[in-house]
């Protein structure tokens, strides 16, 4: 639960969701989940400092981040896959496409490539089932996968990304 | 005139409808600019194109940026024809014209992201029927009673009696909540109400908050909805900009204020108590019933909770009248279901059909059976709490009772079809591996309990497993049935006892000749080459990973079985059907 690259975060940049949530009852949850949006993961101080606004304990505030697969406490790299390994998904294969990730790009579930581009997360279902295996790249859906496909789709993002660069 | 929509429920998107929008925007006049719905559950079609012509409907499928031409040139110039090859089939057709929709009426029908279209389909019509008449909320409750309305989000409990509860209540704070966590992975039917029409749910909701006397309203959307979450903020927006929701509703005096809730990921938030306990920004842990939530739920407040398909049958009921609902289905259910149709089966999607219809009519009737061609081997019913349910029990009908007598349940709505390539005993593993992550931790025996049958169910797949490991099992499953606390612990066993139910010979075959069946499960594979249909071409060698082929140019090839790695990748390459798995 480290903050990684060993800097501190900017804690200001919480202000406005404190201001917000800090003292409605029941909202811790809530903060966790701005407080991800704005740094991408839960550095440490980040959680110290929700503890610290919310008036619960920081051991509190990690109990609940940690019960729930959405909160992160590492970065994440540019591109978060959420591969699907529900039920019609595993029944269509999507073990297969786990592999395909792997011998594209090189990581598992919860790892993050060393080039900080991708990130791979499996996730129970995404309602999307009858176009399974299915997995979601920051927010678009990606169907009716095929291990060709899966090479295509990760290589043809890594590549733009070059090109951006 | 002349409407178009472009059926954009996240399926649809995926399968590329944003682009086709895109391109019928780019090519038709302003006066003809297409609009968006949602899911009409034909996800095996997908992308899908209403053209709608003085009330008449031309449906194309399948649609991609070279269609929407079509489809645009046909529109302006009134020459169907040309797109006449992209409308659907009339045994596509079909999907829809067996079903009977209730919960999903608008769905695909109508304009998810604006109010009046759901106006305009006789929306709102019941909670103003009850507010301007002076419908008591006893009433209410008396009419979903009559319904015989259950909850549909697994347990079957009517909801009359739920309402009743807390109505009957005392306390002035009370809340109303809709579960939308749809935590079953296979099942998407939440999904596409959320997406396709939340205002139905918006006033079901609102009924039942009338109904039990409630002013505040959550729903605790799964976090892996995003679009659902910004239909349904966008619909709270409009009712509250029309006076639906909100303070005094149309100048009553009912008064209901929405309230979304994104969910963080754990699927046991899905059980009520825990779902409670996650709303109040805690760890989703379930608490001891009772108290049950309709005496101290949210906040420790009387608390209705119901699930999305539950709420969306609401409005039907009080327009419809409570006997039109109970009229459907059978003695022990009445009303229609939904159910999320996936896996091996040719045509997924949604399927809503009264309740006592068989599981034949679903899977074969309307979803047209095995995609591949391969035998029918099992539906899985229920997800993690749920069970296989074999090829002669295909006839069993769709009652609560019925299915629970097969060892599976109704469950809330997940239709996993498999065929013969689909191992059992996998299966069985896969939902332990499920619920042993997904375990809150609180009861030893779901915590310890589950895990233990996942280490047993994985060795059995490893090829592995011992003489014993089955009676084993049976055993760990009475145990954790009896001692969880919640109905995840208690209902994880299904999976496992309902496969060695009825496919004990598969665990028999891993556990006795470490062999699957079903050729599925990897550690089990034998490749070998038949050496007649071998034409030595080499593509295998050359691509095997493990280096474990050899052979000479236009000579048989052969694996050697202690460096396979029984990845397939010579079955792949094979051309000549040589590679032959055991
Ligand atoms: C482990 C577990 C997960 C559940 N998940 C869901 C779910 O995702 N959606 C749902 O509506 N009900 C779910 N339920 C059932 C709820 O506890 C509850 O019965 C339901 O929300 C009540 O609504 P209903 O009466 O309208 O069905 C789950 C139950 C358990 C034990
Ligand atoms: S099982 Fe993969 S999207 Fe539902």
């Amino acid at each position: 639960m480290c903050s990684c690259n060993g800097k501190p975060s900017d804690l200001s940049l919480l202000d406005g969701v404190l201001a917000e949530y800090a003292s409605v009852d029941g909202s811790l949850i809530t903060i966790l989940q701005k407080a991800q949006e704005i740094y991408g993961y839960l550095p440490t101080d980040v959680l110290y400092r929700i503890a610290e606004a919310t008036g619960q304990t920081p051991a509190k505030v990690l109990g609940v981040a940690t019960f729930y697969t959405q909160f992160r406490f590492r970065p994440v790299g540019k591109y978060l896959i959420l591969l699907c390994q529900g039920t019609a998904c595993h029944v269509n294969g999507s073990e297969r496409i786990a592999d395909a990730v792997y011998e594209t790009i090189g990581i598992r579930d919860g790892e993050t490539t060393e080039d900080g581009l991708f990130t791979l997360t499996h996730v129970a279902c995404l309602g999307c089932c009858s176009l399974s295996p299915v997995m979601m790249i920051n927010g678009s859906t990606y169907g009716s996968l095929t291990p060709a496909k899966v090479k295509e789709i990760l290589t043809s993002l890594a590549r733009s990304d070059k090109e951006e660069a | 005139m002349i409407r178009i929509a472009v059926g954009e429920g996240s399926c649809g998107i995926a399968a590329g409808a944003g682009k086709v929008y895109d391109k019928l925007a780019s090519l038709l006049p302003e006066d003809m600019r297409p609009g968006v719905t949602g899911c009409i559950g034909m996800c095996f079609l997908e992308p899908i194109v209403d053209v709608y012509e003085d009330g008449k409907l031309r449906r194309y499928v399948k649609v991609d940026e070279a269609g929407a031409e079509k489809i645009a040139s046909a529109v302006t110039t009134g020459d169907f024809e040309a797109a006449r090859s992209l409308e659907i089939l009339p045994e596509d057709e079909e999907f829809l014209s067996k079903q009977t929709r209730i919960a999903l009426r608008n769905c695909g029908v109508i304009d998810p992201t604006d109010i009046q279209s759901y106006i305009d389909a006789g929306g709102y019509s019941a909670i103003t029927k009850i507010l301007k008449e002076g419908v008591t909320p006893e009433e209410v409750i008396e009419t979903v009673k009559v319904s015989g309305l259950a909850g549909r989000g697994g347990a079957g409990f009517p909801t009359w009696f739920k309402w009743n509860a807390a109505r009957a209540s005392k306390g002035e704070k009370k809340y109303l909540i809709c579960n939308a966590d749809e935590g079953d992975p296979g099942a998407f039917m939440d999904r596409a109400v959320l997406e396709s029409d939340p205002h139905d749910l918006l006033e079901g909701m609102l009924i039942g908050a009338y109904a039990i006397g409630a002013d505040e309203a959550v729903i605790y959307v799964r976090a892996e909805y995003p679009l659902a979450i910004v239909r349904l903020t966008e619909a709270i927006k409009q009712a509250e900009e029309r006076n639906l929701a909100g303070d005094r509703i149309l100048g009553s005096d009912f008064s209901c204020r929405f309230r979304i809730k994104a969910g963080a990921g754990a699927f046991v938030c899905g059980e009520e108590t825990a779902l409670i306990e996650s709303l109040e920004g805690k760890r989703g842990m379930p608490r001891l019933k009772p108290p049950f939530p309709a005496a101290a739920g949210y906040w420790q407040k009387p608390s209705n909770i119901n699930n999305v398909e539950t709420y969306a049958n609401v409005a039907w009921i009080i327009n419809n009248g409570g006997e039109a609902f109970a009229a459907m289905g059978t003695e022990t259910s009445r009303g229609t279901k939904v159910f999320a149709l996936t896996g091996k089966i040719k045509k997924g999607g949604l399927v809503e059909i009264p309740m006592g219809k068989t599981l034949r009519d679903v899977i074969f009737g309307i979803g047209g059976g095995i995609k591949s061609g391969r035998d029918f081997k099992a539906v899985q019913m229920g997800g993690p709490s749920g069970g296989c349910i074999p090829a002669d029990l295909l006839d069993t009908v769709i009652d609560y009772k019925k299915l629970s007598a097969t060892g599976a349940i109704m469950g809330s709505g997940g239709m996993v079809v498999m065929d013969s390539s689909t191992c059992m005993v996998g299966m069985a593993k896969f939902f332990l591996d499920f619920t042993a992550k997904e375990s809150c931790g609180k009861c030893v025996h779901c915590r310890i309990g589950t895990k233990r049958m996942q280490e047993i169910l994985t060795r059995i797949v490893e090829g592995k497993g011992r003489e014993g490991d089955v009676e084993l099992l049976e055993e760990l499953c009475s145990a954790i049935k009896d001692g969880a606390l919640c109905g995840l612990g208690q209902t994880a066993p299904n999976p496992v006892l309902t496969t060695i139910k009825y496919f004990r010979d598969e665990y028999d075959a891993h556990i006795r000749e470490k062999r699957c069946p079903a050729h599925e499960c990897a550690a089990l594979l034998k490749y070998s080459i038949d050496a007649d249909a071998c034409r030595g071409c080499t593509a295998c060698a050359r691509n095997c990973p493990a280096g474990a082929i050899t052979g000479t140019v236009k000579q048989p090839h052969v694996i050697d079985p202690e460096k396979c790695i029984r990845c397939g990748m010579c079955k792949t390459v094979c051309r000549f059907g040589a590679v032959k798995v055991d």
